[in-house]
């Protein structure tokens, strides 16, 4: 797809964190840009996943397919998130069973239904957009364990410029050979585990023919009301206590140590 | 291997896109050139070394330290044990190497690294929660604030063969058994290892003659056939050797509740 776009918003895991979203989106319009893009992953970790859907509708938001929105939308028994440890997978249970449980009929056709990549041009750039890897949709491409050699013969195979992704939480880019540049675009759905309770995303900007720029945005959003709606959902105190403290307290084991020292826990 | 050789290995991987590096053995730290081997890794990608834990010495944990600080990339430390407590590790590591391993795990601590402690199940699987917080708690004991653990599943080789029971002949993947498999999930599928004798399809079949694939990453890219017992272990455990960060699920042939 070919699009005169010169500026677009690029959106990570929402995790059903539809008050980011909404001051997200809000922030994104009065910006300016030519379109929005959703990673994938639309539910997940929060409460009432089906307050998501009508926003990304009414910004006319174009989303692609994370492991989430797979599992959910084909009510598979598990997330496939690509964790491996025991004490990571419980806690995505939990997330996972209250997420299906609560996602619509609508909800999961329309989750069914989105693609696994989207790509566009941005003047000279060819863009690609993915959830985990263009390969495996829960491939997590933290900063400290993806080698700049990998993601470049990655792009040269794929002949595209710039690559999107998120499904770790933790936003990074990197430039490559030849002007290349992959981003992580980072999560709106919960902070990223350095001590701060703003969430985030990205844009992504064409100057001139010039190389692609990337631009990260904090969103700063009522996090107590998502804390206390997630405490009535009955959802785990743990995930509260992440919201309103910025620190990751479940699903650590898949971090790499560097990522894990800048944590708390 | 020695430093240069690994060096050799390292700039061949460019080409190929290698994303990361395990380093094992034998005990990997009783090559003189693995300190200086490692600092070099760091310079090309993730680094994971897998150690007995017991050989390491203050002064090459302060320079290792030091090239992970200056590195982006993670050097991640796997000390592998064969049980959670000294009467299951050592009958099979040798007499007070689990109190050694303990105290490399303690002393990886004090050097800020957070060691990922590596056992094979040698447990029933019933007893899980109870064996892994036992062993939680006593490394938090020994200074370990955050315990990160892998546990493996066992591999009916070596040693083992004759501890438990061979694979059976029996005991193959099948073409049936991958319809509709992940078959990412199979190390092979994602990585190579690299000895002195060239590249080898998987760290488990490494003594295995058919192994060798080449003498470079690049002449290595062959599909294999799944026609070992270990093989088995790999297609039902998945990715039994890459680091939890690796992001490979665990295969749980999950269906669809509809």
């Amino acid at each position: 797809m070919s699009i005169a776009a010169t500026r677009v918003a690029l959106l990570g895991g929402i995790y059903s964190n539809y008050l980011a979203l909404q001051v997200a989106l809000r922030q994104i319009r009065e910006a300016g840009v030519d379109a929005i893009y959703c990673l994938g992953d639309l539910g997940a970790f929060g409460p009432y996943p089906d307050r998501v859907f009508p926003l990304l509708q009414q910004y006319d938001v174009q989303s692609i397919q994370g492991n989430y929105d797979h599992s959910v939308g084909h009510a598979l028994d598990d997330c496939r998130c690509g964790y491996t440890d025991p004490r990571d997978n419980h806690y995505a249970q939990k997330s996972y069973d209250y997420t299906l449980e609560n996602t619509s009929s609508a909800g999961r056709t329309l989750l069914r239904g989105l693609p696994e990549k989207i790509q566009f041009e941005m003047g000279k750039h060819r863009v690609l957009l993915c959830h985990g890897s263009p390969t495996k949709v829960n491939e997590f491409l933290w900063e400290s364990t993806t080698s700049t050699h990998y993601l470049n013969v990655m792009l040269d195979d794929l002949e595209v410029d710039c690559l999107c992704a998120t499904h770790t939480g933790i936003k990074w880019s990197r430039h490559l050979n030849g002007d290349k540049r992959f981003v992580n675009v980072g999560v709106l759905g919960r902070p990223e585990n350095d001590g701060q309770t703003c969430v985030w995303y990205a844009i992504l900007s064409e100057h001139d023919e010039k190389p692609l720029e990337i631009q990260f945005v904090p969103v700063a959003y009522d996090f107590q009301r998502l804390a206390r709606e997630m405490a009535s959902e009955g959802l785990p105190e743990e995930f509260q206590e992440t919201i309103m403290t910025g620190w990751w307290t479940t699903c650590l084991e898949s971090l790499p140590a560097k990522e894990r020292k800048r944590g708390r826990f | 291997m020695s430093r240069a050789q690994v060096r050799t290995h390292l700039d061949e991987s460019v080409d190929v896109g290698v994303k990361e590096y395990y380093f094992t053995g034998g005990e990997p730290f009783l090559n003189p050139e693995m300190v200086p081997i490692l600092i070099d890794a760091l310079e090309y990608g993730p680094a994971t070394v897998l150690t007995n834990g017991t050989v390491l010495k203050e002064r090459w944990l302060e320079q290792l330290a030091a090239a992970e600080e200056a590195s982006c990339y993670s050097l991640e430390f796997r000390i592998s044990i064969d049980g959670f407590c000294a009467e299951q590790n050592d009958p099979i590591r040798g007499e007070g190497t689990f109190d050694r391993a303990m105290e490399g795990v303690a002393l990886l601590n004090e050097f800020g690294f957070l060691p990922i402690v590596t056992a094979a199940r040698s447990w029933r699987l019933e007893e899980e929660d109870r064996v892994v917080d036992a062993f939680l708690d006593r490394l938090r004991g020994a200074g370990c604030r955050r315990p990160r653990l892998k546990i493996l599943p066992m591999l009916r080789l070596g040693a083992e063969e004759t501890r438990s029971s061979p694979y059976a002949a029996s005991d193959r993947v099948t073409e049936a058994m991958l319809e509709g498999y992940d078959t990412s999930q199979f190390i092979c599928e994602q990585s190579r290892i690299v000895s002195d004798r060239g590249v080898h399809v998987c760290p488990i079949l490494l003594e295995m003659p058919d192994s060798l694939l080449g003498a470079k990453l690049g002449d290595a890219d062959k599909s294999f056939a799944l026609k070992h017992g270990a093989c088995l272990t790999c297609y039902q455990h998945g990715a039994i050797c890459s680091n939890p960060s690796a992001g490979y699920r665990v295969p749980s042939f999950s269906k669809s509740t509809e």
